[in-house]
């Protein structure tokens, strides 16, 4: 009998006890991010899509060996010797003419290898994690088509499919 | 429904209409009116309870329909019930299955016929107004059976078979705290227990004597059980009975079970601020206020109250399980209940 009361003072003790929970996360701030209005700040070394600055691009090919997923597609062909010389901003002479430079974003697996063997730091990883699209082939971002026209793409101009 | 047809006789040539239309009319009229109101009601208790059961879980809620706090976002759902297809299974108990909706919201829904939501504002005021409720109220296990059996369904079933264990067992005890005001009062009708606390706070049936006092806790722990909610909610328990003996449901028949719950729970609150809570009347006595909240208004707001209590516990306890919950309604809340009726009686009689 004494049990019996003792069960259930325990038992009002604990339901309070929980309410009393409740009710302090009831205003507690929500940890909730209404995301398409509101949007983390991405860390500043975070890994999401490639961007290459093509004009620094030296057509090695590192990146293409590096790549574990072999996302990188590159096709170079040589400067002729009456052309001019032209250098990567770090003073890099650049010897090829990158014809094309295609990478295929739904394959990349974000390692980052590919940046870190670029010799003039011209391959990089942006924060802009926001790129989902309808076609697959969508995903495959070109960047060096326009310098098959001009020799010198003009400048931060990427054609993004 | 008196106030009703007064309204009614501004309709020009109301006299001359036949006796048959005059008689009938308040009535579809006041029907109309409750239905109306319920339905509103329900729309924001249910987005209220996603509200509630978001911020104690640390997250926001609905916020996008409608604008402000996601307040359409109810009416939205209950629009996309409406376009659903009314599937029925097919071995199902036809008649049955499509009727069990409506015998459950029926409960509920006739039940309001005798709750006085102020001081004129009442559709009838029947003299046994509180066992009519207890009575029309326990229809909905009809209906909650009906609807397990009808779907021809093993977790249907057993949801039906629970609330129809649940409910009745919960029945008693709730009756039994319904009575410690019943014997003040003296009367069964609704409106003379709200008159009888009439003049403020102090008057109310709940700060009156501790035993009714205890009589509302009770109360209010076995309306839980009877409109099947959280810890009480094994009959629909998510995690064994898939959704309980709304299972086969959908479209505009799930959306009726819906409504027939957050109807009980409208119902079970306004009883509870009926017996308990003073009703319509006023919270500060009109010797220190005057009185400015319709009635009405101030009635929903003690609903409003009760409704979050009951939400506010859901988010907080655990389901129980089936031995613990006829423990608690036969050993526990029956007892207490019971030595409460005793006390309250002897109260009436010798003090």
């Amino acid at each position: 009998m004494l049990n019996y009361f003792k069960n259930l003072g325990l038992g009002s003790v604990t339901v309070l006890k929980s309410m009393g929970v409740a009710w302090r996360h009831l205003f507690t701030r929500s940890v909730t991010l209404q995301y398409p209005t509101e949007k983390w700040t991405m860390p500043e070394r975070s890994r999401a899509r490639l961007f290459n600055k093509i004009e620094d691009c030296i057509g090695c090919g590192q990146c293409v060996r590096a790549c574990p997923t072999n996302c990188i597609t590159i096709k170079t062909e040589k400067r002729g010797k009456d052309e001019p010389e032209i250098f990567a901003s770090d003073g890099t002479a650049i010897k090829l003419r990158t014809l094309t430079y295609d990478i295929d974003m739904a394959l990349c697996c974000y390692c980052g290898l590919c940046t870190f063997s670029c010799p003039t730091h011209c391959l990089t990883m942006t924060g802009e994690y926001e790129y989902s699209v309808y076609d697959k082939d969508e995903h495959i971002y070109h960047f060096a088509e326009d310098k098959l026209a001009t020799s010198k793409a003009p400048k931060e101009k990427v054609e993004i499919a | 429904m008196e106030s009703i047809a007064r309204l009614l006789q501004f309709i020009p040539r109301y006299d001359a209409l036949p006796g048959i239309v005059r008689a009938l009319l308040p009535v579809l009229v006041s029907c109309v009116v409750i239905f109306a109101a319920l339905a509103i009601a329900v729309l924001f208790a249910v987005w209220l309870e996603r509200k509630v059961s978001a911020h104690i879980q640390d997250r926001l809620g609905p916020m996008y329909v409608g604008g402000w706090h996601g307040w359409a976002q109810t009416l939205a759902d209950a629009l996309k019930l409406l376009l659903k297809e009314d599937i029925v299974p097919a071995s199902a108990d036809r008649l049955l299955y499509k009727m069990a909706p409506f015998i459950v919201f029926l409960g509920a829904f006739a039940a309001f016929v005798v709750v006085p939501f102020g001081a004129s504002s009442f559709v009838s005021d029947l003299n046994i107004g509180v066992l009519y409720i207890v009575a029309v109220g326990s229809l909905s296990v009809i209906g909650i059976i009906m609807a397990g059996w009808a779907s021809n369904n093993k977790y249907s079933l057993y949801g039906g078979m629970r609330a129809a264990a649940q409910i009745i067992s919960y029945e008693i005890p709730s009756t039994i705290a319904i009575m410690t005001v019943i014997i003040p009062v003296g009367s069964l009708s609704m409106v003379d227990i709200v008159n009888a606390q009439k003049g403020g706070i102090q008057h109310w049936f709940l700060f009156r004597n501790p035993f009714i006092f205890l009589a509302f806790i009770v109360y209010f722990i076995a309306s839980l059980a009877e409109v099947n909610r959280t810890p009480f909610d094994i009959p629909e328990a998510e995690s064994e009975l898939v959704a309980g003996y709304h299972t086969e449901y959908s479209g505009m028949r799930f959306a009726f079970f819906f409504l027939a719950e957050y109807a009980n729970m409208f119902l079970v609150a306004s009883v509870a601020t009926t017996l308990f809570l003073g009703g319509w009347t006023q919270i500060i006595p009109a010797s220190i206020v005057p009185q400015l909240v319709p009635g009405p208004i101030l009635f929903f707001l003690k609903v409003l109250v009760i409704i979050f209590l009951q939400m506010w516990l859901r988010w907080s306890l655990p389901r129980l399980r089936v031995d613990q919950l006829m423990y608690l309604s036969w050993k526990v809340l029956l007892p207490i209940s019971l030595v409460l009726v005793l006390s309250v009686g002897w109260l009436a009689v010798y003090w």
